[in-house]
Order: structure tokens, then C-alpha cells, then sequence
């Protein structure tokens, strides 16, 4: 059995055999002990020290050092009149990625809890988690789980019966990737367009409803109360290079076992694919992966299997580990036809705002579909590639949206590019057997 | 200041502005479509691409969006490097993607800033192969077109229609590549500003349906510069020309006044210049029945025979220039000549003019109007009455958005941030109206009430704010009171609005005085009366001896034999009673306009005056001041319309009068300042007709693309007549000459610079973005426009009126359409489909007692017309309101309570345009 050292964030969840934990077992495993000490012992600068402490990176892809964010937040006077706000980012829409929806049907008080200390340490009474809208099962929980805290006034007035008051509430979003940019997801909040805000002003200065938020993402906020509850010497220790923490990895693709693992930080991508998720299955051979979602760029196995998963590693390599949930491709899919699929996926989910994304993803679209059916030419991969370049350069859109788009394509042109030729040259995708020319 | 280095120039900037301001004011071209001078930037279209470099000593840069990065000093750009320049030209690629090449057969071609855009980027070979997508358009009204595959996604549109102009039916719809802008059905656009979508849009998705039925290309318009004739701001407009029709009417920006917009009523409500109704030929009644066109000649010689006694009476108008009713003053002698307005009216003119005279209080222009940070509406319905101040006012709102944006660091360019960060909080705007009006979404708080009730809580406002200002008698509105009286005394910039429209004296007084104790307090305050013609002050400054009662009795008693009208329905401005008594009192009958009316049809001697497109004139706004309008076009030669001064001069001279031989329009705008001490500076209104431009030129009416000019009247002779030579303006009519922007801005006929056809291209006619024009804003204050003195002739009204009892009958209240009320531009087609059916507003409660519902129909005396019914809880019981000004409606209503009865037989309007 693991020692409670190992896996702060899953634990529970295996030794309640996968079953929910209820409000009952999740204190029975030492369950809101943290946010009660923070609440009733600790001071809001206290909490967040700890937590930058700790060196808590932002779960959700960025990677951004969680107790600075929050030390942006302005305390007492300084914040003007009006509520300030902790969102939780719940709207996990990355294509490959399905780690929050684990740790929120599982263990919801757990984010309950995290919840509970972030907001005590930016002052926020009030609370959101922005839930994507087919999470039906998290949903469920987290309201149940919502209920059951507030019954014993772990929410509401008096938080454990002190001073401080929190209104959690659960918001279903009506379904959009680009809710998962957290401007656009306070706006949607906000009943407005979803469409990200221009920056400045950020979301600690002027974020829902113009008031000083804080947006964290699921695991981001689920890492809290066992660093209030542990330290943050403990919480530095777990992970395996300058990252600290564990992390939750997870594997989609041809492999024997797919699924989350909740890992050391800097863990290997070779450990996680051949140990965890039990290598490739017979008779595929791993031709490239997006380490962290659909949004990341391709690293490839000749050259970063034996990479540890952490913020740095994987950015000098010229990728991101994004959610640290990787997609991996085999030698049975085509390159070209996973860049359309993906180029579909961004495209449509788009929020129409700036030209490059809203009309330049369509186009790149129309291109892999003509390359994929034999229709396209090489000016049409010159043109994928400069228009890639133009797209994806951040600061050339609006927001992060398309650069992410153009991460995997811009990745893809590089390690297959071959593959793309062949369609020209062939006037077919060569991994259509029996397919006559497009 | 900030020096900003753009490839290797050194300009001078504004600190803190973004960047494409900054390198627009310096009139270098840079490429954008979402950014607007008047909205701000919001990044979205991604055009203004630009480079920055962090030193000297970078060589590669870094690519950013000039509209949303802040000028800072010593900043290093470029615009010209050819990776911006190869993004540019990457955007316009992707806008073109969907674009239909319907370029010829666009109306938008030939000023479309999307096709300025294409050509400065150099974008020309197409490389997307796909389908373009195409939408189903909408039915937008009588003033809209919607062409929804030109769409380019700016945003614009819904920027402009909902954040800045508060419209709330025009959406951005769906989403990624598939963003539609319209309706959530078809129907007519609701705001009263749509028409600016037409000039906000930077292609042809959204146009001038009016102007789309006798479509002209820019290139083939002559235009002049001119001013609204449908109110009394005074906006400046561009009124365009071909073929004998006025074609359209697009914004002259002006720094001070209308800025970047118009109203849908001066947009739309110049058609009347074309409408078959026109009176085109001098005209006699040769027995009782029949109208014969004699000749002019014919005519002038028998006017000359009816002037030769020198019993005439002359009536002016509000609706004619200056120069016209001086003129017609100068031929009836003083004592003989009433300035047109009806007797209510003439007494709200000059009390107007009589405390802007006193001082205290500045005047404000619409810049000012939209820097108050406190607003106080004392009886006006300013959306209806002088459409543009409202939707400044709707800027002044904002003013506690960008004061909270500038204390959270917010650039003040930076729209959306303002907006998501302000939440809709609003600067203190209070109404207080007759009824609620479409700008009650912006008040703090309102007050709908009786005119002199409103005039007590002003009355009261006043007193609040300064304990020796009169207070009213007995109950006031205590909490509206308290509440204006404090937000007033604590604005730095308050703003008191009032006007004509509530038809109370007691109302304009008691705006004065709450302007006044403002300023007996320390206080800056500025104080806008609305009067509601375009010259209304104007012929209030030129009084004669006649109010129109005493000019219609004069004739009636037979005194005067001989009446002569001048641009002026009389019908709008006394009793029918007592307009028909002088009209059929035998004496002779001489009415001068441009469009027949009652008064014309009453008229013995007929002679077709020239509207505002076709004559030249001064007309003085609201503010006092006097800006000239020029003549756009010469009616056809096969008509006798002249403008009406100079059918004055000619009828003076066949009556063999002295004094008004006037040489031409400049000697009798000299006349008219010598003799009319308040008009003393209208020459300084605009320059000589002896002003020319570069290389000793005069300034073209035609752009100099302008084509067909040989074959236009082919099919009536193959001659080419000789253009006409206009020695009364700087003007030509002609495609020669320089219309560089560098004349008084008085005298700029329409916009265009090279590689800028659209309108777009204002910004080079501009010292800066969004600031004066480069050759001075245009028009002369008649009226001391700053306080000056300490407000010492301030004296307070000291007569608050008593409390507004009920009694029999009901006690009838103006209301004003702003699609119906004005005479002219009700008579311009599309405002004239989308005026109302002359209605009352009663209270339910009075409703119920009648015996009606809302869309019966009710009759009375006073009304010629059965009137629709509407009932509005906010209606003081014990009144109706009733719109003014519309067909059929009497202009100035009965003082006296009036009692309704339900028609049975009233059929009511197929539709209610659920308006005001």
C-alpha cells in the first residue's frame, strides 16, 4: 500500500476501492483538516506563502506558479468595494484529456477543500467552479458533494464557524473549448460572448464581473490542501526534477493500458507509456505523441521517449506538457489525417473573433483535406507552413487559441513531413489500403 | 508628449494613445478595420500589424497590433518591414477567403475601406480554393440594406449599434468561421442612429437602402459641404448630388459637434428635396380654383404690383437661412416682418437666447456634452428633439467607466476592458419627461411628470443646491430632487439639458436657475437648450415687429393687404382658426417654398424656393453658432426654383424698393451682419467666395474621377453645356481643382485622399484622430460660448409654478416623433414609412374611465383626426400626451383642457411602431 507521502491526489480514491468518496470517507481519510487549519490558524498571507513555497505550478497547461497568481490579488482596502472571486477552470474540453473529470467524480470534496483555502487566501467569498457541460457525472458529484459541505458549514456563512464566508457554487457551461481560456470562460460566466478578453487588464486586477479573480484549474486546486496539510518541503520532494509535486499522466492511443496515473513530477515519458500504460499493443509501433493534449506540439520516440514530464524539460524540447495527458500515434494512422482532424477540431471551436484564427484555421482545414484525398499540391504545404506561422506566432491572434491549433501542424510538417510529399506524389494517403486515387 | 520613431522619422505622439492613432495623426497609412476613432480598439481584425523594436540595435523586432499597444516615448516602428507588410497582406488574404468578388455590382465600390485595404496591402492572387459561404439577408427596415456574404467580422457593426449607441436588436450571432450579424428576425432596425452602420461598416454589408433605389457611385456624386436642416444641432453633413437628385447624405465630421455620426433623421430625411411635391415653376391663381405657371417673369412683375403699396406683411421662418429672412425683412421693413415662429415658440426662443445672454453657464458643444460627468434632462425628450445630443449624452454616461479604467491602469483605447471592468456602471444622468423616453436605460433615475411639475422639481433642484434660489410651493419629488441637487453639486463638469419641447417657459427657467445656483456655488456648470428647427435661434435673432398673431391679424383686419410667406407652413405654427381667417381675408396671398403644403395651397402667387441642397445660407444652432451650408447642385434650368433671397431681390426691385439690391449671397450676408447686431459675425462663418486652395484653385464639388459629364444630358442636347461658373462660394462645379484638406474646414465638400476612398479617409483631414478638422472646426459662436463674466446678469427666475391640479377634461402635453415631427423630413419617403399614425397617450386609470383601449380611437375639438389611443402607466392623470408636428396634428397644441370621446368608427393603423 502507498504511504499517504505518495499520492495526495488520488489516494483516496484507491483505497475507497474507486468508489466516490463521500463526504464521511474523505474526513475519515483526514479530509478538510487543511482548509480548517488555514481558515481558522492561518493568515491569507500565510496560505499563500505556503503555497509558492511549495513551487504549485497551474495544472491546466501554462504551468503558472500558483501562490504568485494569487499573490497578484489585492487584499483589504486596495481591492475596492465588491466581491472578489475564485474560479475553478473545470472545463476540461482538451481533446486526450480527461484527468479532472477522474479527480471531481471521484473525490470532489478534495477540490471542495482546495477551493475552500484558495479562496480563504485571496479573500474571495465567492466561488465558481465552471464545469464543462457534458461532465454529467462531476456534475452530480460535486453538487452532492457541495450540499454535504455546506450542511456542515465547511461553505456558506462562517466557514467552520469562523468569520470567513464562501459561496461555491457549481456552473454547467453550455459548451465551448474556448471556455477553457479563462478569459473567455469569465465572460461566459458572465452571460456574455465567449470570447477571451484582451490582456491587460488580467483576471487578478479586473476579472469577473470587472472584480480581482483568480482562475485555477481542477488539479491545480486539488494539489492545495495536502501542501497546507503536509508543507511545502514535503510537496517539493515529491517531484523527480525542479518541478515539485506529483502529477496525474495519462495515456490515449494503441497501448495495452490506457488510462491516469498519478506520478512523481518528471516522471519519463518512456516510464509512463512502457511501465503505466503497458507499451504499444502488438503490431503497432509509436511513430510520435502530443504530450499534453491536442494543443501541444508532436515529440517523437527516436529522440524523447527518455524525457522527464515536467514544465521544462518538455518545453526545450520544443513541445509543452500541457495537461500531461498524452494522445500517442502509431504507424496505422496517417500524420496528415490527424492534422485535419485536429485542424477540424480547432476551426470549428474557434470563438469567430480574430481573423487569423476564425479564417485561417478553415483554410488550413480545406488544405490537409485536399493533401489527405490526393487533391493537394506542394505550394499547398508551403502555403500550410507559411500560413502556420502567421497563425500560430502568439501575439499575431488575439489569443492562445490558434498558436495551440498550430502546434501539432507546425510539429507534424517538421517530423512527417515525408508523409505529406507521399500524399502529393502519390496523389493518395498511402495508409488507405485499397483506396484508388482522391 | 512621446517621440515615436516610425521607419527612421521621428513623430511626435501622445503617451499612453495606441499606436495606430498615433501614426494615423501623422497621416502615415497603416491598414485597420476594427478600430474605430470613436469606439476605441479591440483587437479583433488583426490589420494594424506592425513592428516594434526594442533599440537601435535590434534588428529583428517583434510583431504587434498598433491598435492595442500604448505609444510609449523613444518607441522604434516600422511599418514598411516586410514581415508586418507580408502579415498585412496574409489578413486581407484570409477576409477574402469568404468575400464575394461582386466588387463591380457592390454599392460599396469605388469607397469601400475593405477595397482601400486589399489594394495598400497588395494582396491580388488568390489562393483559397474552397466555397465561399454565403448567409440569407435580412429585412432591415426603409433605412437599412443587409448584405451579409461581404461580411469581414470587424465587429464593428454591434460595437457601434449596441455599445455605443445602446441599440439592443442588432446581434453578433454564432460563432468560429459562421458569425452572422443581424436580428433575431427581420425587421426594421430599431435604434435611431442605424444609419451609422452604414458608414461604420468598412464594406458593403450593411448600406443606404434609400440611396441603393438611385445608386451612384462615390466617384459620380457632387457634393458640398452642408448643415442638417432636421434640428437644431447643427450636425454637418455631407448632402450628394447627381442627375438633378439628392442621392444621399453621409456624416461631415466635425470635431465639435457630430463627430463621426448622424442621426437616422438627418440621414434619411432629405428626400424630400426630390418628392414630386415640389414646387418647381412660379405660379399664379388666375381665378378662384386654378394654379397657372405664368413665368417667373410674369409672376415677379405681378408681386412687384402687389408690394408697390407698401402694406405687406412678410413671415419668415425657423427652416429658412438667415440671409432669407433678413431678406424678406429687409423688403417688408422690420415693423412689417414676423420671424416665423408661432407665438409659444417665439416665446421660448427668446427666453432662450435671453439666458444664454445673461451667462453663467457655458454652452456646451457635443464634445463638452460628452465630457459631463453629471446630467440633468429638465423636460426635453432629446432623443426625439435633437437625436444626436442624446446619443452624446450616452458618452457622458460612460465617463465613470473610463474613470474607474484609469484607476485600474486601463488604457482609455481599450474598449472591451473598459466595459468588462466598468459592469455598466454609468455617470449620473437623471431624466425628467413628460413620459418615459428609449435613453431611460442610462438614467440613474427618472421623473415623469407635467411640464411645470417638472419645473417645480427644478425649480426645487436649484433651491437645494442654493438656498437663495426660489423654492416651489407645497410637494416637490423629494428623492429626485435630493438626488440631482447632490450629484450636481458634486460634478466637476454638470450638464443641464432643455429645450422648446415641453412648450413651458417655467421649464427652460428652471433649468437656468439650476445652472446658475451651480455656478453661485462654485460650480462649472453648462447649460444646452434645444430649440427644434434648424434655424430656430437663428430667426429668433432676427426679430421684427410682428409675432404671428399680430401678422395674421394685421392681415385679417385687412391693415396689410398684401402677406407674403416664406418657407413656412402656417398651419404648423398658429390655430387653423386663425390662420384660415387671415388667409381668406382677400388679401393677397405670396408664399415662397420648396415643397406644397396648406399654407402653399392657400397661396394667390406661388414662387419654388431652393432647398438647403440648392441655395447657400447660414443656419445657427443650438449652440449660436452660425455655420454656413452651401448649394450642392443647381436645380434643373428647366425649372425656376431660385434660392428665396433672390426672389426677394427680384421683387424688389419690380416694386421698385431700395436696399435690397444685394449682389450676390456674400453682400447680403454683409448686410445681414451690419444691420443685426447678433448676427454681426456670420461672415466669419466660413471663408469668402474669393478663397482659393492650392495653385490659385477653386475647390471641387466633383471628385475627379467624376465621369459621364459629356454624356449625362445626351439624350437632351449632345452639347455639353459650359459648367456653371459659382462666383458666390470657393466652390466649383467641377471636377478640377484641389480638395486637399488643408481649407477651412467650412469649406471641405466631401472626403477623399489617395488610396482612401472611403470615408475612412477623414482622418487626413483631421490635425489628429478624432480631433479638429485641419483647417478649424467649422462655425462662429454667436453667443459667448464660455461663461465669461461671473454670471453678475444671471439674475434667478423667481416664479415657480404651482403644482399641476387636474380638472375637467384632459389638459394635453407635447410629445415629438423623431420620424414624423420635423415638416421637411417627414417628408422625405423612407422617414415619412416610418412615422407614426397620430396617437394620444393617456393614463389607464383615464383610459378606463373613457371607455378605450389601447389602438381605439378617440376625437376631440381640437383635433381635426380621430387619434390612435396608447395608454402608459406614467401619464399623469388628468393629461394626454399628444405627438406634435405630425400630418394632420396641430403645431402648437390647445392651452385650454380638451374633452375625448371614443370613436367607434376609428380604424386604426395596420401596424403600431412601438416608438417613444
Amino acid at each position: 500500500m502507498n504511504s499517504p507521502m505518495e499520492k495526495p491526489l488520488t489516494e483516496r480514491i484507491e483505497q475507497n476501492d474507486g468508489r466516490v468518496v463521500d463526504i464521511d470517507a474523505y474526513e475519515g481519510a483526514g479530509g478538510y483538516v487543511a482548509a480548517r487549519e488555514a481558515v481558522t490558524a492561518m493568515t491569507p498571507e500565510a496560505v499563500i506563502e505556503l503555497v509558492k513555497d511549495a513551487n504549485l505550478r497551474g495544472r491546466g497547461g501554462a504551468g503558472f506558479p500558483t501562490g504568485v497568481k494569487w499573490g497578484f490579488i489585492p487584499q483589504g482596502d486596495a481591492a475596492g468595494p465588491g466581491p472578489k472571486y475564485l474560479i475553478c477552470n473545470a472545463d476540461e474540453m482538451e481533446p486526450g484529456t480527461f484527468k479532472d473529470r477522474y479527480l471531481m467524480t471521484f473525490d470532489p470534496h478534495l477540490l471542495i477543500e482546495g477551493m475552500i483555502i484558495a479562496a480563504y487566501a485571496i479573500g474571495a467569498e465567492r466561488a465558481f467552479v465552471f464545469l464543462r457541460g457534458e461532465y454529467f457525472e462531476p456534475y452530480r458529484a460535486l453538487e452532492r458533494a457541495i450540499a454535504d459541505a455546506r450542511d456542515r458549514h465547511y461553505l456558506g456563512e462562517g466557514v467552520f464557524g469562523g468569520k470567513f464566508n464562501l459561496d461555491l457554487r457549481l456552473h454547467s457551461s453550455a459548451g465551448r473549448y474556448i471556455c477553457g481560456e479563462e478569459t473567455a470562460l469569465l465572460n461566459a460566466l458572465e452571460g456574455k460572448r465567449a470570447q477571451p478578453r484582451l490582456k491587460p487588464p488580467f483576471p487578478p486586477a479586473s476579472g469577473a464581473w470587472g472584480r480581482p479573480t483568480v482562475v485555477n484549474n481542477v488539479e491545480t486546486l486539488c494539489n492545495v490542501p495536502a501542501i497546507v496539510r503536509l508543507g511545502a518541503d514535503w510537496f517539493r520532494g515529491l517531484g523527480l526534477t525542479d518541478d515539485a509535486g506529483t502529477k496525474i499522466y495519462g495515456v490515449s492511443g494503441r497501448v495495452n493500458n490506457p488510462g491516469l496515473w498519478e506520478l512523481p513530477m518528471g516522471t519519463t515519458i518512456r516510464e509512463i507509456i512502457e511501465t503505466h500504460a503497458g507499451g504499444m499493443r502488438d503490431g503497432y509501433t509509436l511513430r510520435g505523441l502530443l504530450p499534453g493534449g491536442a494543443s501541444t506540439d508532436f515529440l517523437v520516440p527516436e529522440e524523447h521517449l527518455d524525457l522527464p514530464m515536467d514544465y521544462g524539460s518538455i518545453s526545450a524540447a520544443g513541445s509543452r506538457m500541457g495537461t500531461g495527458t498524452m494522445i500517442l500515434m502509431d504507424d496505422s494512422i496517417c500524420p496528415v489525417d490527424i492534422s485535419r482532424n485536429l485542424q477540424h477540431f480547432f476551426a470549428q471551436e474557434s470563438c469567430g473573433f480574430c481573423t487569423p484564427c476564425r479564417e485561417g484555421l478553415p483554410w488550413l482545414e480545406e488544405l490537409l483535406a485536399d493533401i489527405e484525398a490526393g487533391r493537394g499540391t506542394m505550394e499547398d504545404i508551403d502555403t500550410l507552413e507559411t500560413n502556420a506561422a502567421f497563425i500560430g506566432a502568439p501575439g499575431n491572434t488575439f489569443c492562445l487559441h490558434a498558436a495551440g491549433a498550430i502546434e501539432p501542424l507546425q510539429s507534424a510538417l517538421k517530423y512527417f513531413r515525408e508523409d505529406f510529399e507521399a500524399h502529393v506524389r502519390e496523389g493518395r494517403c498511402p495508409y488507405r489500403k485499397n483506396e484508388g486515387n482522391g | 508628449m512621446a517621440t515615436i520613431i516610425v521607419d527612421g522619422e521621428r513623430y511626435e505622439a501622445k503617451a499612453g494613445q495606441n499606436v495606430l492613432e498615433a501614426v494615423l495623426s501623422q497621416h502615415l497609412d497603416l491598414p485597420y478595420f476594427c478600430w474605430h476613432p470613436a469606439m476605441g480598439s479591440v483587437g479583433a481584425c488583426r490589420q494594424c500589424a506592425i513592428m516594434e523594436y526594442a533599440d537601435e540595435n535590434d534588428e529583428r523586432g517583434r510583431m504587434v497590433m498598433a491598435c492595442i499597444t500604448s505609444v510609449r516615448d523613444g518607441m522604434r516602428l516600422s511599418i514598411a518591414a516586410p514581415h508586418a507588410a507580408r502579415f498585412r497582406e496574409s489578413v486581407i488574404e484570409w477576409l477574402m477567403e469568404n468575400h464575394p468578388h461582386d466588387c463591380p455590382v457592390c454599392e460599396e465600390g469605388g469607397e469601400c475601406h475593405l477595397q482601400d485595404m486589399t489594394v495598400m496591402t497588395g494582396h491580388s492572387q488568390r489562393r483559397y480554393r474552397g466555397t465561399k459561404r454565403t448567409w440569407r439577408n435580412q429585412d432591415l427596415g426603409p433605412f437599412i440594406g443587409h448584405e451579409m456574404n461581404r461580411c469581414i467580422t470587424c465587429y464593428r457593426c454591434v460595437r457601434f449599434y449596441r455599445d455605443y449607441a445602446g441599440g439592443t436588436d442588432l446581434e453578433a450571432l454564432g460563432s468560429r468561421s459562421r458569425m452572422y450579424f443581424g436580428r433575431a428576425a427581420d425587421g426594421k432596425l430599431e435604434s435611431e442612429f442605424s444609419g451609422n452602420l452604414v458608414e461604420v461598416c468598412p464594406t458593403g454589408v450593411f448600406t443606404d437602402r434609400p440611396f441603393s433605389k438611385q445608386y451612384t457611385r462615390k466617384w459620380d456624386l457632387q457634393s458640398a459641404p452642408s448643415v442638417c436642416p432636421g434640428c437644431a444641432v447643427g450636425c454637418n453633413i455631407f448632402p450628394s448630388e447627381r442627375y438633378g437628385d439628392l442621392k444621399r447624405v453621409h456624416n461631415r465630421y466635425h470635431g465639435e459637434i457630430n463627430g463621426y455620426f448622424l442621426c437616422d433623421r438627418g440621414r434619411f430625411g432629405s428626400h424630400f428635396v426630390n418628392d414630386p411635391s415640389r414646387i418647381r415653376k412660379a405660379g399664379m391663381r388666375v381665378d378662384d380654383e386654378v394654379f397657372e405657371a405664368r413665368g417667373a417673369d410674369t409672376a415677379i412683375d405681378a408681386l412687384g404690383e402687389m408690394l408697390r403699396d407698401g402694406k405687406a406683411v412678410g413671415i419668415g421662418s425657423p427652416r429658412a437661412s438667415v440671409e432669407a429672412n433678413f431678406a424678406l425683412r429687409s423688403l417688408v421693413g422690420r415693423d412689417s416682418f414676423c420671424n416665423g415662429l408661432g407665438e409659444g415658440d417665439a416665446e421660448l426662443i427668446a427666453l432662450a437666447l435671453d439666458i444664454h445672454g445673461r451667462g453663467g453657464a457655458r454652452i456646451p458643444t457635443l464634445t463638452d456634452v460628452e465630457a459631463a460627468d453629471a446630467v440633468l434632462v429638465l423636460g426635453e425628450d432629446v432623443l426625439n428633439t435633437a437625436p444626436r445630443v442624446a446619443l452624446a449624452m450616452r458618452q457622458a454616461a460612460r465617463g465613470t467607466a473610463f474613470e474607474m479604467a484609469g484607476a485600474a491602469a486601463i488604457p482609455d483605447w481599450q474598449d472591451a476592458g473598459i466595459r468588462g471592468h466598468a459592469q455598466g456602471r454609468l455617470s449620473p444622468v437623471f431624466l425628467a419627461t413628460t413620459l418615459p423616453t428609449r435613453i431611460d436605460d442610462i438614467a440613474a433615475d427618472t421623473l415623469h411628470a407635467t411640464p411645470q411639475d417638472i419645473a417645480r422639481a427644478g425649480y426645487a433642484i436649484a433651491h437645494r443646491i442654493d438656498g437663495d434660489f426660489a423654492a416651489p410651493e407645497g410637494a416637490v419629488a423629494d428623492d429626485f430632487v435630493d438626488r440631482v441637487a447632490a450629484a450636481l453639486g458634486k460634478a466637476k463638469q454638470p450638464l443641464i439639458v432643455t429645450g422648446t419641447g415641453s412648450a413651458d417657459p417655467a421649464v427652460m427657467q428652471a433649468a437656468a436657475n439650476i445652472a446658475w445656483a451651480l455656478r453661485a456655488r462654485g460650480g462649472d456648470p453648462a447649460l444646452l437648450i434645444a430649440p427644434h428647427e434648424a434655424n430656430s435661434f437663428g430667426a429668433g435673432m432676427l426679430d421684427g415687429g410682428l409675432t404671428l398673431d399680430a401678422a395674421l391679424e394685421a392681415v385679417r383686419s385687412g391693415a396689410a393687404r398684401t402677406l407674403v410667406v416664406m418657407e413656412n407652413d402656417l398651419y404648423r405654427r398658429a390655430d387653423y382658426e386663425r390662420v384660415d381667417a387671415a388667409l381668406a381675408s382677400g388679401a393677397e396671398v405670396v408664399v415662397i417654398d420648396s415643397i406644397e403644403n396648406a399654407t402653399a395651397q392657400a397661396a394667390n402667387l406661388l414662387l419654388p424656393a431652393a432647398t438647403y441642397a440648392e441655395c447657400n445660407g447660414t443656419f445657427v444652432n443650438y449652440e449660436g453658432r452660425a455655420q454656413r451650408f452651401y448649394q450642392v447642385f443647381e436645380p434643373a434650368a428647366e425649372d425656376e426654383i431660385a434660392p428665396s433671397w433672390m426672389w426677394i431681390r427680384r421683387a424688389a426691385k419690380a416694386a421698385g424698393r431700395d436696399g435690397c439690391d444685394w449682389s450676390g449671397i456674400e453682400d447680403l450676408v454683409r448686410a445681414c451682419a451690419e444691420n443685426v447686431p447678433a448676427l454681426a459675425a456670420i461672415p466669419e462663418a466660413a471663408p469668402t467666395a474669393g478663397y482659393r486652395g492650392k495653385a490659385d484653385t477653386r475647390i471641387p464639388r466633383q471628385p475627379h474621377r467624376y465621369s459621364g459629364r459629356t454624356a449625362m444630358r445626351a439624350d437632351v442636347n449632345v452639347h455639353e453645356p459650359k459648367p456653371t461658373v459659382d462666383d458666390e462660394t470657393p466652390f466649383a462645379y467641377s471636377m478640377e481643382g484641389q480638395n486637399t484638406g488643408r481649407q477651412p474646414g467650412a469649406a471641405v465638400p466631401y472626403v477623399w485622399s489617395p488610396g482612401w476612398n472611403s470615408n475612412q479617409s477623414v482622418f487626413k483631414f483631421q490635425q489628429e484622430v478624432g480631433g479638429g478638422l485641419s483647417g478649424g472646426d467649422p462655425g462662429v459662436r454667436l453667443i459667448a460660448a464660455e461663461t465669461g463674466s461671473n454670471g453678475a446678469d444671471a439674475r434667478p427666475f423667481r416664479s415657480p409654478p404651482a403644482a399641476f391640479a387636474s380638472g375637467d377634461g384632459f389638459r394635453l402635453l407635447p410629445l415629438h416623433a423623431i420620424f414624423g415631427s420635423d415638416e421637411l423630413s417627414a417628408r422625405s419617403w423612407p422617414v415619412a414609412e416610418t412615422s407614426p399614425s397620430p396617437y394620444i397617450v393617456l393614463n389607464p386609470e383615464d383610459a378606463r374611465e373613457l371607455g378605450v383601449a389601447r389602438g381605439d380611437g378617440v376625437k376631440c375639438d381640437a383635433l381635426p383626426v380621430s387619434v390612435e389611443v396608447r395608454i402608459d402607466a406614467a401619464m399623469t392623470p388628468g393629461t394626454a400626451a399628444c405627438v406634435c408636428g405630425l400630418p394632420d396634428m396641430p403645431g402648437p397644441l390647445p392651452a385650454d383642457p380638451v374633452e375625448f370621446v371614443r370613436d367607434p368608427d376609428f380604424e386604426r393603423a395596420t401596424e403600431i411602431i412601438a416608438r417613444g
